[in-house]
């Protein structure tokens, strides 16, 4: 486990839609980017080259200085065998760790009983999210999912606070156990108890906050300042996820994929100074992934589902720079016209469950992966 | 309870069941016809009207054959579950969905999923044999558990085994042998075209029957010996007695009380054994025709006292609540967030979590779950402009209800009827008497009076007997 006296908080940052590899972590100097990418391709003299090699987007120079802080990991080519393509399958396999059959169980699931194992903080793993992620669910093990958390909670509709919390009072006067309802109503009580429990405390959190850090007005900068409010307030919450997109970039991609990366990369890098601004960075990590990367070969407008694909693990505890390989783009060795992973997602997984939140990973993940050393 | 008030309860109850409840005035229509009459109305949809199929089509072409744009497949079939005339047709629709559960997960493509559903509503009703048939031939399915990948010279068992296990006996009623003959008479029937997947899409599949690649061998299936084909694994299945306890504890559960779930069937008795004894002897002498079965499960005894003793599934909390308050019948933009409401709770529709379906009763409460069930109904039944939280209103001020207690029964009963625990109803009470005495004379006491009730229904959905069907 990394050497940090508070317990590790990890940050899921999910790219839903398929993040296109090429254009994130640009190979700019290398003949074949130019030629697989007619169209989408950015030009040499707008890229923000990181070495000789690659570069990133345009649109990512917010987080450029994280990376040349050495407090990001880019890890190269990241994916599993015989890529599906399909936006639904690829992220059940991200979610659940089962490439071969349909799992139910998210790994962030049984990571969370794993860490909490008899319930004693319904906060230890919150989504900020209208629904569950797959990642994050698995029967019995309880997940806060906030929306929004300025209105989160029970009964938001009604906009009379002293109101509200009359009903909220009866609410919970109407859920206490009594003696013989039986064992469904005993769970809806204890649930609804619960859910009521875990909207009070987190209700304080935005109360608690105080910043200098200006996050945009964006939906992906929205949901990373409320993690970081819920951080701050000390709750002891252990993981937290979101997402954002869609970055499924079939067509018009320049100027999409400019706009999610912007969003993205002001996102992150209004986090990272909101962290370090209060001097609690240094036991978050964020993970930052997608379902797929993208067709190597444009299609004159945008890219089309692909195969291998890049993640970032950030944070003040990483140790930054460039891991795995980028995966070759000669013609020889692509895959049905994509770029074949050589880095299993399983063993981005491994390395976070073990080096960092320090859980045994095989019974998470479903074997042993490579790990690679951007925590020790 | 008297003989008007106990004829809408059950009413009420019928139709939360057999369809996805009513406003009361239909209820207060459907009881003057009678139980019976409703009954047989709702076994027989095809004398109902269509629905206008070209409204969706009109206000969102997109819904219409979606491909594989994730979020866009069950914004058509919401619209349906809302405005049918045919109630039971679309239960049925969700009631073999969650059995044949077939999802986009693997599918890749809402429209091979919701030709399952348009099956669904067709022969949802009649022949349960012809329907396992269907579903032997359906694409969706096929690929769904791998019976394209099923050949004479490489037998795969996904199909032969959940055929069994899920869709027809239960575990323990057959052999790994039988598994293995019965995937084997299922060779050779696989899908057309198997062209690569296009940018959004791909082509729509078709079943076919490739006699190259089927074993025509000799097959010996639970007992029965010979060059078995599919229809013929089928017509062995519906012969065992299993297999009609199966399916009639299938409509138990979906119809009158919560089960087990399935993978505990084969250990766990039936909670009522009398009833799955009636609903398997009628299905057999009926030759597996599910209206017959479905008659007798409504006029018994165990149906019309399983008041409140399902979990609403949140496509029955979703739709219910929304026929309720009314005003989503026309296909306003919206729809498709509306449509995703159901997800949200837990059953992401057309997209089940495995081919086990989703698990029912109370596993489908979870802190999370719940609070999205409670906030989406308290913001229907809180928006005073809604035309059936108006007639619960007219309703209220009609009667002159004016104690709290007055109010709170009013509501319970015109919500519902809801039938709710002492505890509870002293609760909304209790929450409502702080208020006083409610009075509908002037503009300014209807409208202190209006705001007040809108709490209280909101205070009322949050409740746990809300959450049962």
């Amino acid at each position: 486990m990394a050497s940090t006296s508070k317990a590790p908080v990890l940050v899921v940052l999910q790219l839903t839609g398929g993040n296109d590899y090429l254009n994130t972590v640009i190979p700019y100097t290398n003949p074949l980017y130019r030629d697989y990418r007619p169209v989408v391709g950015i030009p040499e003299d707008q890229v923000l080259p990181l070495d000789d090699k690659v570069a990133f987007h345009p649109a990512m120079g917010p987080m450029k200085p994280i990376y040349e802080r050495g407090e990001m990991a880019i890890i190269h080519g990241v994916g599993y065998p015989n890529s599906p393509r399909s936006h639904f399958r690829s992220m059940d396999i991200w979610h659940t760790c089962e490439p071969n059959k349909l799992g139910t169980e998210g790994w962030l699931g049984r990571a969370t009983r794993e860490i909490d194992p008899h319930k004693e903080n319904v906060l230890t793993t919150v989504s900020f999210g209208p629904s569950l992620f797959r990642a994050l669910a698995l029967p019995g093990v309880p997940v806060a999912c906030v929306d929004n958390l300025d209105t989160y909670g029970l009964l938001p509709g009604v906009s009379e606070q002293r109101q509200r919390s009359r009903m909220l009072q009866w609410f919970a006067q109407m859920y206490s156990p009594a003696i013989g309802s039986g064992p469904v109503m005993d769970y809806l009580s204890q649930t609804g108890l619960d859910t009521l429990q875990g909207a009070d405390i987190l209700k304080d959190a935005p109360k608690r906050y105080a910043s200098t850090v200006k996050y945009p007005e964006t939906p992906i900068a929205k949901k990373l300042k409320g993690i970081a409010q819920v951080h701050m307030a000390n709750f002891g919450t252990r993981i937290f996820y979101c997402d954002h997109g869609s970055f499924d970039s079939h067509s018009n991609q320049h100027g999409m994929h400019d706009k999610l990366w912007k969003d993205v990369s002001e996102g992150v890098a209004c986090f990272f100074e909101d962290l370090r601004e209060h001097g609690v960075g240094d036991n978050v990590i964020m993970l930052m992934f997608s379902e797929f990367g993208r067709r190597t070969r444009d299609n004159g407008s945008g890219t089309d589902h692909g195969a291998g694909g890049v993640a970032f693990v950030l944070g003040e505890p990483v140790k930054g720079g460039q891991y795995s390989e980028f995966p070759s783009m000669k013609a020889e060795d692509l895959q049905q016209g994509d770029v074949v992973p050589n880095h299993d997602f399983r063993g981005v997984y491994s390395t976070i469950l073990e080096d960092w939140l320090g859980l045994d990973a095989k019974p998470i993940v479903g074997g042993t992966f490579e790990k690679l050393a951007y925590l020790n | 309870m008297t003989t008007q008030k106990e004829n809408i309860a059950l009413m009420a109850h019928l139709m939360r069941r057999a369809g996805f409840g009513a406003p009361r005035e239909e209820l207060e229509a459907r009881a003057a016809k009678g139980y019976e009459a409703t009954v047989e109305e709702l076994l027989h949809p095809e004398e109902q009207p269509p629905l206008d199929r070209d409204e969706m089509m009109r206000y969102h072409p997109w819904t219409w054959r979606p491909g594989t744009l994730p979020g866009m497949g069950a914004a058509d079939w919401l619209h349906d579950m809302l405005n049918t005339k045919r109630p039971l047709e679309e239960k049925m629709a969700l009631f073999w969905h969650q059995v044949f559960a077939t999802g986009v997960s693997k599918v890749d493509h809402y429209d091979d999923v919701m030709d399952m559903i348009v099956k669904f509503r067709a022969k949802g009703l009649g022949d349960y044999r012809e329907l396992l048939i269907e579903m032997a031939k359906d694409p969706a399915m096929i690929y769904w558990l791998d019976n394209c990948e099923n050949h004479a010279w490489a037998v795969n068992e996904n199909w032969g085994r959940e055929l069994l296990e899920l869709f027809s006996m239960g575990v323990g009623n057959y052999t790994e042998t039988d598994v293995r003959e019965c995937s084997r008479a299922f060779t050779g029937w696989t899908i057309l075209p198997k062209l690569p997947r296009g940018p959004i899409g791909r082509h729509d599949w078709f079943f076919e029957y490739r006699e190259e690649d089927h074993d025509d061998g000799e097959k010996t299936f639970l007992g029965v010996t010979g060059n078995l084909n599919g229809e013929d694994i089928i017509r062995i299945i519906c012969d065992q007695p299993a297999t009609s306890r199966f399916v009639a504890r299938h409509l138990y559960n979906f119809f009158v009380a919560d089960e087990a779930q399935v993978p505990a069937w084969s250990v766990m008795p039936p909670r009522d054994p009398a009833a799955i004894d009636l609903l398997s002897t009628t299905l057999v002498q009926s030759n597996y025709d599910i209206r017959s079965t479905l008659r007798v499960l409504f006029h018994s005894d165990f149906f019309k006292e399983a008041r409140f003793a399902r979990m609403k599934s949140p496509a029955e909390a979703v739709v219910g609540t929304l026929r309720l308050v009314g005003g989503a019948e026309f296909p306003a933009p919206g729809i498709g967030n509306l449509s995703r409401q159901a997800g949200y709770m837990g059953q992401d529709l057309l997209n089940p979590p495995s081919v086990e379906g989703w698990h029912t009763g109370v596993e489908w409460i979870n802190s999370g779950s719940l609070m999205q069930r409670i906030n989406f109904a308290a913001g229907l039944v809180g928006d005073v402009s809604r035309p059936g939280i108006k007639t619960i209103l007219n309703r209220l001020q009609t009667q002159g209800a004016r104690t709290s207690a007055e109010v709170v029964d009013s509501c319970l009963d015109l919500l519902g009827p809801l039938e709710v625990s002492q505890g509870s109803r002293d609760g909304l009470i209790g929450f409502l008497k702080e208020g006083g005495d409610f009075r509908w004379d002037t503009a300014e006491h209807i409208q202190t009076s209006t705001a007040r009730v809108a709490e209280l229904l909101q205070l009322i959905v949050a409740t746990r007997e809300y959450q049962f069907a």
